[in-house]
């Protein structure tokens, strides 16, 4: 017998039993795969978070050296406590609700750090990194910064050494007592807390330095906040607060001090 | 053995090679030429996926030749190369991880490239699984010379790297010499590929 492929009733079975089939064989595919997939990604954000702290993340046995390097911690309340919890692989929405992970670690040269994420938005999709800073909390010690899909060869450079290395070394504060770190157009760097973004990826550069600038400023609790007090004597305003609202910190003080008008 | 590499079965495999070349005499797939090409890394990994996928679907086109009907045949050509795409993305995601993070841009590109919507539909519709299989890996694989000659000259005037490692000696920077940032812009790799089809024609028509 030979089949009429043309007819109304065949076309619309084959195509009903074509779509079932798929739809079986991936969500099959999909759910079957689901556990390793998880495990790959949760590894791959591990290691993105050792790459920060220098450590190359393609040689490294990944999973060892994170549990034996790294802590995962939630800042509030002006300390940190130990973070107990499922693993998180994205941290745009925690930092949004106010749950800011610090994750304390030693760098590949054996400096204690704070890793930092950040999240931001380049181009064409979204941006995150990691950065490491030293135990001072004002410089930086190594980051690590991937993209969702920037332009392979211009935006995407990114994630390449050179530029990230860059970063290295660079203080976060400036004068002011704002996050200073920043990109700048490719060659035109020439401050201190300047870096050189990639030519011909002048919006994906600039939103890394807006990535930088924002997770740092949410950060700006954790990092302007843990250094002793020195010049309490000086800032009497201190003295009155309660440590919460002082923060405790020579910038937070003398935000306070400018606030209530109160003379250093 | 030999009727497996009968001459029309070499013809569909070299054809695509040379003097049938998808994008330099059918001019398919131009656009993921233009994508991918600023670096030699994706170019490589971008054709070798493509020769992949264009030869396991026109393999299973070529299966099913005989039942899909005429009036759905492109659904059904796009559903094949969707459901293919989509399960080896997901089992690179699973065992390579690396290679998908790599690839993540491009595996969405593969499904919209034309070269595989033209040959289902013009070889594997007619022809049996073998044939079409050789097909798909002929096309693929002339498909990324292209991407590869392309990726070279754009890295390397662009970058003045290749694979990422500088090629181009310190003294000639210091006597002067400036990467071309012409070459990184996607419309010079369309200069490009007028120029090797260019070379490529002029080539063929001495032969003849």
């Amino acid at each position: 017998m030979k089949l009429n492929t043309n007819g109304n009733v065949y076309t619309f079975c084959y195509a009903a039993v074509m779509v079932i089939i798929v739809a079986f064989l991936l969500a099959f595919v999909a759910s079957a795969l689901k556990e390793t997939q998880e495990a790959n990604v949760a590894n791959d954000t591990k290691g993105q978070i050792l790459a920060a702290l220098g450590y190359d993340k393609a040689t490294v046995d990944v999973a060892t050296v994170y549990a034996e390097k790294v802590q995962d911690n939630v800042f509030g309340g002006g300390e940190l406590t130990p973070y107990e919890g499922k693993f998180n692989t994205t941290y745009g929405s925690l930092i949004k609700n106010g749950e800011l992970h610090v994750f304390t670690g030693t760098t590949a040269e054996g400096e204690q750090a704070y890793v930092i994420p950040v999240v931001g938005r380049g181009l064409w999709g979204g941006l995150w990194g990691y950065i490491a800073v030293n135990e001072a909390k004002d410089k930086v010690l190594g980051t690590y910064f991937y993209h969702e899909s920037e332009t392979a060869g211009l935006g995407a450079r990114i994630s390449e050494k050179w530029f990230q290395d860059q970063f290295i070394g660079k203080p976060i504060f400036g004068e002011d007592g704002d996050v200073a770190l920043t990109v700048v157009k490719a060659g035109s760097a020439q401050k201190e807390n300047e870096v050189d973004g990639v030519t011909g990826a002048t919006l994906t550069s600039n939103g890394v330095a807006a990535m930088v600038k924002d997770g740092l400023t949410a950060y700006e609790d954790f990092l302007g906040g843990a250094t002793a007090c020195s010049n309490e004597e000086e800032c009497p305003a201190c003295k009155t607060m309660d440590e919460k609202e002082c923060g405790g910190c020579d910038k937070a003080c003398d935000k306070a001090c400018e606030s209530n008008n109160v003379e250093q | 053995m030999s009727k497996l590499f009968s001459d029309e079965n070499k013809a569909a495999f070299l054809g695509p090679l040379n003097v049938n070349n998808p994008v330099a005499v059918q001019v398919l797939g131009i656009c993921s030429a233009l994508a991918v090409t600023s670096q030699l890394k994706p170019a490589i990994v971008m054709g070798l996926s493509v020769t992949v996928i264009t030869a396991f679907s026109n393999v299973i086109i070529s299966l099913l030749r005989k039942t899909i009907p005429n009036r759905i045949r492109i659904i059904v050509q796009l559903v094949v190369v969707a459901a293919l795409v989509t399960i080896v993305s997901q089992l690179l995601k699973a065992y390579v991880y690396d290679v998908s993070v790599q690839l993540s841009v491009y595996v969405g590109l593969i499904i919209t490239n034309c070269i595989l919507m033209g040959r289902l539909e013009a070889f594997a519709m007619q022809n049996g699984p073998w044939p079409s299989f050789l097909d798909g890996i002929g096309n693929g694989l002339g498909y990324a010379a292209i991407l590869v000659i392309v990726g070279f000259v754009r890295e390397l005037f662009g970058f003045g790297t290749l694979f990422g490692y500088n090629v181009i000696p310190q003294f000639m920077y210091d006597a002067g010499y400036t990467n071309n940032g012409m070459m990184v812009m996607p419309a010079m790799s369309l200069i490009i590929v007028g120029l090797v089809i260019w070379a490529h024609r002029a080539y063929n028509k001495e032969e003849k």
